[in-house]
């Protein structure tokens, strides 16, 4: 700054401090008018035509003076400062003048608080100011800075955007903020609201995107078949012409239950084929127990691979050095479990099938009768039966029909018959007898099967310890009873209450139809008589044979020789007839109760005598009347006596029964096995 | 002569014998095949001179009933390689000289 000093003459002293003060009267008149403070103003039109004001209290000065030319030099002299100083100077020891005098005049001094950023306080301050400003949760303390950071980047932003006034203006401002930091935050800094219409924001957005999966189905096609065929009017016409004769044939044969698709069965089973199921739509369990069936055969065969050998090839050579005599080959044995405490009560073959035979089992124990089986066993699976029935009351009798080889009529001990029918699957018989429909009130010892009646219906005999011989008849899926005959023991008529006969009868144990007469039978009773009988008399015996001691176990006609039967005893004999003669042709003492005895199907003089001791006995009257070809022990068991035998009527083996539920096979050895010569 | 006029004798006697229907071959269950054969005899019967009506009245009733689609022959002599689909045929005779074959194929 520079000072105007004026210099004015003495005495006078100048304005002081630059103030403007009012001239004082005295003065002459400055060319400065601003500062007039005067209260009135005079107008004074000078020469040149300029309006003059002129205040009350201007010095009136002469022309003279007015025109005298006052010099003034402006120095930067302080002329407040005094312009000598003198001092004492303790160096010198006098007074001195100092040789600078100080020419700072201060107008103004104002005491301010700004430090430099740079110094230790200002560093302090800073500090203390950003700690603050992040302790603070004050808005403007703390988001300052931020927004200042925000407000820069926007500014940058803008910068990009917008022209460069903004960046000097942007500049401007961080300068500013910089050199304000350690004051206490600004103010949020207001957004600057572009005018630029250019400007716009990108704002995308993006919505989540779900994965994608993909997913395909088809159904199953539905399935299908192909059929192909050719068709004349001959095929129809052949077609129509068997289904017309299949209808006849199914009309003739209704009884017998579809037997044709049960022989094939049994055919198949014989053969060891798979089973020809007639339902179409067969169970594949039916197919494995097909599988396992032969399986079972073909296991069997392996194990007794030896006795099945002997069965079919063997031949005793031995026997041309036994002088006639023979001897019986034990083949397979049969067992059955639940058999052990059952006595083979009965035993036959099918007529079908060489190689099955039913076993009736019972018990002849008078005090332990409990319930009985019928089992049905096949020579090619000897360690399980085919057929198993389980029955109430013991069997003690059983014979298979001729022409129906499925049927089989049983005799049981409590006096009932029943049939059952092979090819259905229960194991309960298809017909029995009951108390109603007159079933024996003993044991029914023999049944037998009769050519079928008239009208086509089936038939058997049995006989039983009543004394009453009936004959069963199968009308319409009922059992009707029929009574033959009554076996009246002669001479015992009584004269009952109110005048009735009453008679005693006689217990029938055994009976034979003869094979040719038909009408014509022979029946042995418990008192060792055998009656000769015809079904057309039903109260008179044609004859009467005084045949044995005690029972007679068994009787028989010979096969082929019309005339002669053979009967046994427990007395121990066994005894060969005419039935003409009144006196047996031919008696055999065994030794031991005989138990049965049976014709040989292949010869008239062969037959087999089974005893209670264990033993067979086989004799052949061709070769020797007098002594059996062959005795063996079959059953080396103590107590185990042989109840039944009987021979295969194909192959030359014979199958024994016992009491013990055991079975077994024997083969016969080739001198028992002589036929007789054909005479010419 | 006698011997040819019995013979005719025999085989109008045939006629009328094989004039029931005969199931060669089916694989259909019980209701189905009794139903199927009842409507053949209908329709054969109705349309004993025209095969064409009386496959297409088969056709439509079997369409009706069991679904679509159905496929009908009836003709006196002919060969055939069909596909069907499983338990939806029938294959049978009619009339001592039709043959009539049903089949579901679709």
């Amino acid at each position: 700054m520079e000072f105007f000093d004026f210099k004015i003459p003495e005495g006078q002293s100048g304005p002081s401090g630059g103030k403007p003060v009012p001239p004082k009267p005295a003065k002459p008149a400055y060319k400065r008018r601003d500062e007039d403070v005067s209260t009135e103003a005079v107008e004074v039109v000078d020469e040149a035509g300029n309006i003059l004001v002129k205040p009350p209290d201007q010095l009136e000065l002469t022309e003279a003076e007015l025109k005298e030319e006052i010099t003034r030099v402006l120095t930067a002299n302080n002329p407040q400062a005094p312009q000598s100083i003198i001092r004492y100077s303790f160096k010198d020891g006098l007074y001195k003048p100092i040789s600078h005098v100080d020419q700072m005049a201060i107008h103004f001094s104002l005491n301010g608080n700004l430090i430099p950023k740079d110094s230790d306080e200002g560093r302090r301050q800073s500090i203390k100011l950003t700690t603050a400003a992040e302790k603070a949760p004050v808005e403007t303390s703390a988001t300052a800075p931020e927004e200042a950071e925000i407000k820069d980047e926007e500014r940058t932003e803008d910068t990009q955007a917008a022209g460069e006034g903004e960046a000097e203006e942007s500049g401007t401002a961080e300068a500013a903020e910089a050199a304000d930091a350690e004051e206490p935050p600004p103010p949020a800094v207001k957004e600057r609201k572009l005018a630029n219409q250019f400007n716009f924001i990108d704002r995308p957005s993006w919505t989540p995107r779900y994965p994608v999966r993909d997913r395909a189905c088809q159904s199953e096609p539905t399935p299908c078949k192909t059929l192909s065929d050719d068709i004349n009017q001959w095929v129809i016409h052949d077609a129509y012409v068997e289904e017309l004769q299949k209808r006849e044939e199914s009309k003739e044969k209704e009884k017998p239950k579809a037997q044709v698709a049960k022989k094939e069965e049994k055919k198949t089973k014989k053969k060891g084929r798979k089973l020809i199921s007639l339902d179409s739509q067969s169970d594949e369990m039916n197919k494995i127990s097909k599988a396992a069936k032969i399986v079972e055969r073909m296991v069997n065969q392996n194990t007794f691979d030896g006795i099945a050998q002997d069965f079919k090839y063997f031949e005793d050579d031995s026997d041309e050095f036994r002088d006639q005599k023979g001897t019986l080959l034990p083949l397979w044995k049969f067992q059955y479990e639940k058999t052990r405490r059952l006595a083979v009560t009965a035993i036959s073959w099918n007529p079908k099938y060489k190689d099955l035979f039913a076993v009736g089992y019972g018990s002849y124990n008078f005090m332990k009768q409990g319930k009985g089986m019928l089992l049905l066993y096949t020579m090619k699976n000897p360690s399980f039966p085919e057929y198993i029935f389980r029955t109430e009351s013991g069997i003690m009798c059983l014979d298979f029909h001729n022409d129906y080889p499925y049927l089989v009529a049983v005799g049981f001990y409590d006096g009932n018959v029943a049939i059952y029918n092979l090819k259905k699957a229960t194991s309960q018989p298809s017909y029995k007898s009951n108390a109603k429909s007159g079933k024996h009130t003993e044991p029914v010892w023999q049944v037998k099967w009769q050519k079928d009646d008239m009208d086509n219906n089936l038939n058997f005999f049995s006989v039983s310890s009543d004394g009453r011989i009936v004959s069963w008849t199968l009308v319409k899926n009922e059992l009707v009873h029929t009574d033959i005959i009554k076996l009246s023991v002669e001479g015992t008529a009584m004269q009952g209450p109110e005048g009735l006969q009453l008679e005693t009868l006689g217990c029938g144990t055994s009976f034979d139809f003869h094979k040719k007469i038909d009408y014509l039978f022979l029946v042995g009773t418990e008192e060792g008589k055998i009656y000769k009988c015809s079904k057309c008399y039903s109260s008179q015996f044609l004859d009467v044979f005084e045949a044995h001691n005690m029972a007679v176990d068994s009787v028989s006609w010979n096969p082929y020789h019309s005339k002669v039967f053979i009967s046994c005893s427990s007395d121990w004999t066994v005894k060969i007839w005419d039935h003409t003669i009144k006196t047996p042709m031919f008696v055999f003492d065994l030794n031991s109760a005989v138990g049965d005895v049976a014709w040989s199907p292949y010869s008239s003089t062969v037959f087999a005598a089974v005893t209670t001791d264990g033993k067979a006995h086989v004799f052949d009257l061709n070769v020797n009347k007098y002594e059996a070809l062959c005795t063996q022990l079959v059953m080396n068991k103590m107590k185990s006596k042989i109840t039944h035998i009987q021979f295969n009527p194909v192959y030359p083996v014979v199958v024994i029964g016992g009491e013990r539920g055991f079975v077994v096979t024997l083969k016969l050895s080739p001198n028992l096995r002589k036929m007789p010569k054909v005479r010419t | 002569m006698a011997d040819t006029g019995e013979g005719k004798k025999e085989e109008s006697d045939y006629k009328r014998l094989h004039s029931f229907p005969l199931i060669r071959h089916t694989d259909m269950p019980e209701e189905m095949r009794v139903e199927a054969m009842e409507l053949c005899v209908t329709a054969c019967e109705k349309y004993a001179t025209n095969n064409e009506s009386a496959a297409k009245m088969i056709k439509e009733m079997m369409d009706k009933k069991f679904g679509s689609s159905w496929h009908v022959v009836i003709g006196e002599a002919f060969g055939f390689e069909i596909t069907h689909e499983v338990k939806n045929l029938l294959y049978m005779f009619f009339g001592g000289s039709l043959a009539v074959c049903v089949w579901k194929c679709s």
